[in-house]
């Protein structure tokens, strides 16, 4: 559908900051109506807007503008930090011929990216699977999606 | 390689690389068998020629021994295995528990890997896992190793002592973002890689000038991955079906013209003049020899390619007791793995 859209990483890069900043300046008002509440609403918004852009996973904590405007969970490992040894020759997924590596996609986007392509060496802590499903955008606001295990953030 | 004054781990490998000698290790392909002889043929003739014995885990997806039974009976009988952990079919509370199990059983290193996808093995039907990342999984062993607790932030009474590995594969894309990688994953714990089979070695040359440009190879040992090619036919195969590995043209049609029954011969000395090649990268810290059941042909490679002997009072190894006479060696089996 809207996939073409993403050949303009910089162009989306600019949405995210837009929507990133809308949502902290909505975010008193959401926070009266009640988080849950505006997640019921929100989800399907969101879904239907990420999905028809990157496919999206709705896992509930989204790094798309670190990785290339690429969702890393439509790979089919689910790496978060980078591709895994197995990508053809041509670029293509080890899993799924006929795909393009998403890595190699998201390499190639970040490199468009002047905002946050600098983020792709960021390292990604491990997904919080109990967030599968809810809108990352209200989970932005709450912070639950940068919330990793205790013993991750013991160092640095 | 500036020396530590710590180490991480009271394993040979780790001291034989920061001794500054070149390192070998080798990988040990594990049995479709309850027989824990088999391991022990295998072991006895890979210890006397590598610094630590790759335990492997399900590689290809394949269904074999699985690598902490390996790594237990390995280390029960006096050997240094590295325990590989693939993200493939565990997710972080059964990984955590193996880690500790197996540095608790004396396993001194272990090799974090993102594991081949469930499609190209013997059991396309399962469930994939992936709960971690190779990467994630790296920090969360370093946690437990140098913080001293699991990943939800309980405490350990004894935190393990490893020496971390991570793999990399320089030969497929994205090229200019491996190296970037591999910084990642330094940063993430690791302490020492080892890479896919190499046999571009063009390209790994332009690989190791960008990991210099970064300084890595001034924080991790990187141990190139090497292994012989018994034919054109076993050239195909892997580089058809073993997910990353590239094989140029020139090695393929080198082995189709050899008559056949010096295929096995030219294989070798390929595999030699690589490993002679990679010795002379700077950065370059050892070899890991990889060959599908053919330790015998393994410890030949090494030795001739002069990598022997081995500092075998590096790390002391106890007598194996559980040692019994190898059977007569048989004709190696074909590679192709599938029925
Ligand atoms: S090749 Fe790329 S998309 Fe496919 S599993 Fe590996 S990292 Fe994921």
């Amino acid at each position: 559908m809207l996939r073409w859209l993403q050949d303009y990483p910089h162009f989306l890069e600019w949405a995210y900051r837009l929507t990133h900043h809308l949502f902290i300046w909505l975010d008193p008002l959401m926070r009266r109506i009640g988080y849950g509440r505006v997640d019921r609403w929100l989800r399907p918004l969101e879904e239907a807007g990420k999905r028809s852009v990157f496919d999206c996973q709705m896992c509930g904590q989204c790094v798309l503008h670190s990785t290339g405007m690429t969702c890393p969970m439509t790979c089919p490992k689910n790496l978060r930090n980078g591709p895994c040894g197995g990508v053809r020759a041509n670029g293509h997924c080890e899993v799924i011929p006929e795909m393009k590596c998403i890595w190699v996609a998201a390499y190639e986007r970040s490199q468009k990216m002047p905002i946050f392509g600098p983020e792709m060496i960021l390292l990604q802590p491990p997904v919080n699977r109990q967030l599968e499903g809810s809108s990352a955008w209200v989970n932005m606001l709450t912070g639950a999606d940068r919330q990793t295990p205790l013993g991750w953030i013991k160092k640095d | 390689m500036k020396p530590e004054t710590l180490f991480k781990s009271d394993g040979r490998l780790e001291r034989v690389l920061r001794s500054g000698r070149f390192a070998v290790t080798a990988e040990l392909n594990p049995p479709d068998s309850a027989d824990p002889q088999e391991v022990y043929d295998a072991a006895l003739v890979l210890s006397s020629v590598c610094d630590a014995i790759n335990a492997t885990d399900a590689s290809g997806a394949n269904c074999h021994m699985s690598s902490v039974a390996i790594c237990a009976l390995l280390t029960r009988a006096g050997y240094a295995p590295i325990l590989q952990v693939s993200c493939r079919d565990r997710n972080r509370i059964a990984i955590q528990g193996d880690v500790l199990g197996a540095a608790a059983m004396g396993v001194c290193n272990v090799l974090c890997l993102t594991g081949d996808d469930v499609t190209v093995g013997d059991q396309p039907q399962a469930k994939r896992v992936f709960d971690l990342d190779s990467i994630q999984l790296l920090r969360t062993i370093k946690i437990m190793r140098d913080e001293g607790v699991f990943l939800s932030g309980r405490k350990l009474t004894v935190p393990p002592r490893l020496f971390l590995g991570a793999a990399e594969n320089p030969f497929v894309p994205p090229y200019d973002w491996r190296p970037l990688r591999l910084a990642k994953k330094m940063e993430a714990g690791a302490d020492f890689i080892q890479t896919q089979y190499c046999f571009d070695l063009p390209r790994f040359r332009q690989f190791m000038a960008q990991v210099r440009d970064l300084g890595l190879h001034e924080k991790l040992f990187i141990l190139v991955g090497v292994g012989p090619l018994r034919s054109e036919k076993t050239a195909e195969f892997m580089r058809t079906k073993v997910p990353g590995v590239i094989i140029p043209d020139e090695i393929v049609n080198r082995l189709r013209h050899t008559p056949g029954p010096r295929k096995r011969e030219e294989g070798k000395q390929i595999c030699i003049e690589i490993i002679q090649q990679v010795r002379e990268i700077e950065g370059v810290a050892g070899v890991h020899v990889m060959a599908y059941r053919q330790e015998e042909l393994v410890a030949e490679i090494i030795e001739e390619a002069g990598l022997l002997p081995r500092p075998l009072r590096i790390g002391f190894i106890a007598p194996d007791p559980l040692r019994r006479l190898r059977k007569s060696q048989e004709d190696p089996p074909p590679f192709d793995p599938e029925p």
